[in-house]
């Protein structure tokens, strides 16, 4: 074999493990091929308290994903929390009372929304709004609820 | 005191003029890349000389770095009860800031170093004033094919690394250390998003292929061509790359991250 021929291989071979090394990452180690590169539709929610709750954070019906949280902003008359998701297409006849809620995946896990189908005829579209939301429970409330309810307790 | 304002002066002008200089030699050798592609076996010999050579040393030390991530990782996660994190963490810290980072300081190491004393020895032994005398210009000729196959090789040879790394720490925690296999796998599938952190790292190598190869490049073809000056000229190659590759990976990752 002449000498050129062997640099032509290694370098073939080089380029080669290069890409696929590259192939690898995107396909086996991302989650490229997911939610991203189908069609989806955005609906936005309402919450009074998100604590917790980011951009990208995953949308899930019945624990199983189904979308993203895109953005998030305060209204500034309202001041509650709208929140904008998108949906994978494929999941286009969600009914419009439908409630969302939002949920911590086990004790310490981070926040999702949990998409609760109801049982309207309509489906949500591209720009619904949900209109029935549950907001984050947020634990510290929690914590001063239980102790002031004990308290009330002992003084009875 | 007038003496004092005129070393300042002096300084400052030629700072800026090697600045200059610099710059327009970085241009020329860009705009020769173009013509480049009529010579594929330029490229390819380069490619050879600066790619395939630095593999070995990358893909050994990638699978080193990610058994290591691995057994780190693990010990620190099993404290918490979340060794199953374990795919999430070596993946993302290779990906991220491993993979570019340590790839560019061997590659420097390995391949700039090699370039600058190359290219400073053929102007210690006047070939490059050789090719001008034969109108060939060293620019097209010795400055662009390299800082091209550079280009090219780096992002391979860091998604190699990464690669090779997750592999590594793969057979550390799942064979090693009792790691589900299924939880490795999904959760680094789960956290590891292709535009955010894939994508990001293969910039940050292309930024670091461009630099280092660059450093390596002009530090040969500016030094001093006697045999003192191309190993100070080697040396600093080396110095410099790691320097701006470490310095631009901050500046890099600030940008990256909203």
């Amino acid at each position: 074999m002449s000498n050129s021929r062997i640099l032509e291989i290694s370098v073939g071979i080089f380029v080669a493990a290069g890409i696929a090394a590259l192939l690898v990452l995107a396909v086996n180690v991302s989650n490229v091929g997911g939610f991203s590169s189908g069609k989806q539709y955005t609906i936005t929610a309402n919450f009074d308290n998100i604590s917790g709750l980011k951009r990208r954070s995953s949308v899930a019906i019945a624990g199983v994903n189904v979308g993203r949280v895109i953005n998030i902003s305060v209204d500034p008359v309202t001041f509650e929390a709208v929140v904008e998701m998108t949906l994978d297409s494929s999941f286009n006849e969600v009914p419009v009372d439908s409630s969302a809620g939002i949920y911590t995946a086990g004790l310490l896990g981070e926040k999702y929304i949990g998409i609760e189908p109801g049982g309207a005829p309509d489906f949500l579209e591209d720009g619904s709004v949900i209109r029935l939301t549950q907001s984050s429970i947020v634990l510290e409330k929690l914590i001063s609820q239980f102790l002031f309810s004990q308290s009330d307790r002992e003084e009875k | 005191m007038f003496d004092w304002f005129a070393q300042l002066g002096k300084n400052t002008i030629e700072f800026y003029a090697r600045l200059g200089r610099e710059v327009l030699l970085f241009i020329q050798t860009l705009l020769a890349i173009v013509p480049l592609f009529l010579r594929p076996g330029l490229i390819l010999q380069q490619l050879y000389s600066v790619g395939v050579r630095s593999m070995l040393i990358i893909i050994v030390s990638g699978f080193f770095v990610g058994m290591v991530l691995g057994l780190q990782g693990y010990n620190t996660l099993v404290d918490f009860g979340a060794e199953e994190s374990l795919g999430v963490i070596v993946a993302l810290s290779l990906v991220r800031e491993l993979g570019p980072v340590v790839t560019a300081l061997l590659f420097a190491g390995r391949a700039g170093s090699a370039l600058t004393a190359e290219i400073g020895l053929m102007k210690a032994t006047e070939q490059l004033s050789g090719l001008e005398m034969m109108a060939v210009n060293p620019v097209n000729r010795i400055l662009a094919p390299r800082l091209l196959a550079g280009i090219i090789s780096m992002p391979l040879l860091a998604a190699l690394f990464s690669a090779v790394g997750i592999f590594g720490g793969y057979l550390v925690g799942v064979d090693l250390l009792g790691v589900d296999e299924g939880s490795y796998w999904s959760q680094m599938q789960e956290k590891v998003d292709f535009d955010q952190d894939i994508v990001n790292g293969v910039i940050k190598s292309f930024v670091f292929g461009i630099v280092t190869t660059w450093i390596a490049v002009y530090e040969g073809y500016s030094c001093i061509p006697t045999s003192e000056g191309v190993s100070r000229a080697t040396t600093r190659t080396v110095v410099y790359s790691a320097l701006v590759v470490l310095g631009l990976d901050f500046l890099l990752t600030a940008l990256m991250l909203e």
